[in-house]
């Protein structure tokens, strides 16, 4: 029972890890699972989110065996 | 969303997305592309836009870039935005190339390639896939300048932004 947490970027570089796994709860949301892996860290204004690899707002129910991904606005190309 | 043609050739590689981790030669790209893609000419256009990294930004010098991204979801962002492009386009064919990891001024960072039978199309689509790769596609850039590193906030908008939404 746990949600696998990545942080990418600055983000990464703030919580000062890339990859961590926190317990799953059920009716989890997305600011339940910073508050569970981002060490006490305030999170940022402006950061997005993506569940299992596909960009998700704040309101998606977080389930088993999830992956969430937090990171900053994208700036490739 | 399907892919349209005007004709089905099973041996074309219709869309090419590749993160590159060393540097790439554009044209050479370019060249390569054309002759595996050319097939009985049904492609009257090609757009083609190249990014490259700029030795300034936002007034200081830049020395280098580190170009971090998601494993996986940067893969699959790319194949839905060309995906969208090919729903609203008639299109023959894309190559997307980006480069991740470590880049040196003057390097190409991405390169996009859209040939169709029209101009309209190829450039309407090259365009709208830049964007979107822009403002969607998970890279995060991280600067080196002369005394640290930056990350790059987000990407500046383009006109086309707006077409977008």
């Amino acid at each position: 029972m746990a949600v696998t947490v990545k942080f990418f970027a600055n983000l990464r570089e703030s919580v000062g890890i890339s990859s961590t796994t926190v317990e799953y709860v059920p009716d989890m949301k997305i600011a339940d699972v910073w508050k569970a892996a981002a060490k006490g860290k305030e999170r940022p204004l402006g950061m997005l989110t993506a569940v299992n690899m596909e960009y998700a707002k704040d309101d998606v129910v977080i389930r088993d065996n999830d992956e969430v991904a937090f990171f900053p606005m994208v700036s490739g190309g | 969303m399907k892919w349209r043609f005007f004709r089905w050739y099973p041996e074309a590689d219709i869309l090419r997305i590749e993160l590159r981790t060393e540097t790439f030669d554009p044209w050479q790209e370019l060249r390569a592309h054309e002759a595996q893609m050319s097939l009985a000419g049904d492609c009257g256009a090609t757009a083609v836009f190249v990014g490259s990294m700029r030795d300034f930004n936002a007034g200081d010098k830049v020395e280098g870039l580190y170009l971090e991204h998601y494993p996986g979801m940067t893969e699959r962002q790319l194949h839905t935005i060309c995906e969208a492009a090919a729903g609203r386009w008639t299109l023959r064919d894309v190559l997307v190339l980006h480069r991740v990891g470590e880049i040196r001024v003057g390097e190409a960072i991405v390169l996009v390639c859209v040939r169709a039978a029209h101009r309209g199309d190829a450039f309407d689509a090259c365009r709208a896939i830049m964007e979107e790769l822009k403002h969607t596609a998970p890279f995060w850039k991280k600067e080196k300048l002369q005394d640290r590193g930056r990350w790059v906030e987000g990407n500046t908008d383009g006109y086309a932004v707006k077409e977008r939404n």
